[in-house]
């Protein structure tokens, strides 16, 4: 049902062709040339054959993407302490997907889902902004307001629209590898693209709005623009992270290898390379399991991140605690700058 | 030696002037009236009880809000207006919160003092310098590739002036920089900013310990909705303003003198 639904969306977006023809083009033809001939080679040497299968090539490519664009914002998000922000906006982001579904069901439009479900998440990023910007701090309780409530007209719409359609919400509230289509692959190294050259060009105003918003704003940054943007892209990450990791669990690619890169990197840029590597591992090892037990993939990934964020912290107690394990970890990292770093290093 | 610059420069514009300021939240009225001058080289402490209105009152002097009625010129311009953003540093009162668990290194933070001139791009040799210089003046250097949170408070402290030295700033503005720093570092801290205000650095700091402010302040405001004194060190300690400003039966951190 939810393939055959799938495939109708894949026809209706084909009427978009700006967005439609722009990226199934150069991903079917990078898919084609590139990705495919690599993970034929590593099928071989690693004597895996799914890696050949398409499918399963397009969930790598997506979930390597999701890997880079999740941490890379959540960076600036956790250390603002705004983690929750990305749950809330998947949650709301899951009333686009339905406010979508619902529009094309009671007016025979024909607009993708996760079109809509771009739009509502970055007005409603906007709006919790807004809202911020008037009462001066983020409020746990706006939050988790604005979070049931987003997923509450979901589930209205959702059962307001009548049919199957509610069949097909499943992968978006879990996630799913086997319905990642080319065209969403395609949205996903699109958003790739934009995010990271957003983040690339303003790396300095968004670090230090992170860090001292204050002297920000003293410094004659223009502190509100910078938030609103990080606010917009993770609604864009948010969004785009949405199919493969579900709504609901999507917000822990943000997190949780951020988390886990805080404890050990040394500098704020070595944090964000920190955290992509712990994703990529998640996502990979995420969604190898995944196939492989045929067990669902988000949860895969995200069970995935929690245990890198729990060997990170293991590692550092242990350090911690051994002081023959210390002085060689401190040896093997080249850090031994003085003894003030009783906590057992910062690199690992 | 400060007085002397100070009284050089008194024919010079002020480099902040805050004129008959009234600004409240709401129907809350926090400053009334207020008035007062901010000369080229001078050491300003702004003193007053909690709530009194002092770090308003900083951040109208810095254009950070704007004023109900009055006037606030920063540098001969309006202040909300001014957008020279390298010519202020700025150290917030819970500015060291968040350095505590960010992973982020003291050169990483310095280098933020170079972002008001160079917000994209490469920095230049000359922004790497001026970066260089900042941590060498604060006495940081050995430990630049240092996380903020893994510091002193009083090393961390000097990182934020370092910040301040390294985007070339006119006014150094401080509000209560030494929340939560050991006395010994506290001293230290104050004979820097004494050094640097002889330097020509003007200074404006907001600090609960009356004792500080009398020591090292050229000039000294006592707030708490309305001006109270405005004047030098001296004087200040002759007046009852303190006792007014913060009522009689207040508790008042007063002492070395």
């Amino acid at each position: 049902m939810f393939l055959t639904y799938q495939r109708l969306a894949g026809t209706l977006l084909a009427e978009l062709p700006a967005l439609w023809f722009g990226l199934t083009g150069p991903i079917e033809w990078f898919l084609d040339t590139v990705v495919g001939p690599t993970m034929d080679l590593l099928a071989e040497v690693l004597e895996a054959p799914m890696l050949t299968y398409p499918f399963m090539q397009r969930a790598y490519l997506a979930a390597v993407c999701i890997a880079v664009i999740g941490p890379l914002v959540g960076t600036f998000l956790v250390h603002r302490e705004m983690s929750m922000l990305s749950d809330t906006l998947a949650h709301t982001a899951f009333a686009g997907v339905a406010v979508g579904l619902f529009l094309n069901s009671a007016l025979s439009l024909s607009l993708s889902p996760l079109l809509t479900a771009f739009v509502v998440a970055i007005v409603t990023a906007l709006l919790v902004e807004l809202l911020v910007e008037h009462a001066g701090a983020y409020t746990d309780t706006s939050l988790a307001m604005v979070l049931t409530g987003g997923f509450a007209v979901g589930s209205i719409l959702i059962t307001a629209t009548d049919g199957g359609i509610a069949v097909g919400i499943d992968a978006y509230l879990f996630g799913s590898l086997a319905t990642v289509s080319t065209a969403n692959v395609g949205i996903l190294v699109l958003m790739s693209l934009i995010v990271g050259g957003l983040v690339t060009l303003t790396y300095r105003p968004l670090l230090y709005v992170t860090f001292d918003a204050t002297a920000a704003q003293a410094a004659r940054l223009n502190v509100r623009l910078y938030k609103r943007l990080m606010v917009v892209l993770t609604a864009l990450v948010v969004v785009s992270a949405m199919q493969i990791m579900g709504v609901i669990l999507v917000a822990a690619m943000l997190v949780v290898p951020v988390a886990a890169a805080a404890k050990v990197a040394g500098s704020f840029k070595q944090s964000i390379s920190l955290a992509i590597l712990a994703a990529e591992f998640a996502a990979i090892a995420g969604v190898t399991l995944s196939y492989v037990y045929g067990i669902a993939a988000g949860g895969s990934i995200v069970v995935a991140a929690i245990a890198v964020y729990a060997a990170v912290l293991g590692v550092q107690k242990l350090a911690h605690r051994l002081p023959t394990l210390q002085r060689l970890s401190s040896l093997w990292t080249r850090q031994p700058r003085d003894g003030l770093e009783a906590d057992g290093g910062e690199r690992e | 030696m400060t007085t002397a610059t100070t009284e050089t420069d008194r024919s010079a514009e002020p480099l902040i002037s805050v004129d008959d300021v009234t600004f409240g939240y709401g129907d809350i009225p926090v400053l009334e009236s207020v008035s007062i001058d901010v000369e080229p080289g001078s050491f300003l402490g702004l003193v007053g009880p909690n709530g009194s209105g002092k770090s308003t009152l900083l951040d109208l002097m810095l254009g950070l809000r704007r004023p109900d009625e009055g006037t606030v010129s920063l540098f001969g311009e309006p202040a909300h207006e001014f957008d020279a953003g390298e010519r202020i540093g700025y150290v917030a009162q819970n500015a060291t919160k968040a350095a505590r668990n960010m992973p982020i290194t003291v050169q990483e933070v310095v280098e933020m003092g170079r972002y008001p001139r160079r917000l994209f791009g490469r920095f230049s040799a000359a922004d790497r310098r001026a970066v260089e210089g900042a941590l060498e003046e604060v006495g940081i250097t050995d430990l630049a590739s240092r996380r903020v949170g893994r510091l002193s408070g009083g090393q961390r402290q000097r990182v934020f002036i370092a910040r301040a030295l390294a985007s070339e700033a006119d006014l150094l503005a401080l509000d209560e920089p030494t929340v939560g720093v050991d006395a010994e570092s506290r001293e230290e801290f104050y004979s820097l900013l004494h050094d640097l205000n002889a330097t020509g650095l003007t200074v404006i700091l907001i600090e609960h310990d009356i004792g500080v402010v009398t020591t090292y302040a050229t000039d000294i405001a006592c707030i708490n909705r309305q001006l109270y004194f405005d004047g030098n060190p001296d004087e200040f300690v002759e007046t009852d303003a303190l006792a007014q400003a913060y009522g009689t039966d207040q508790h008042v951190l007063q002492h070395d003198h």
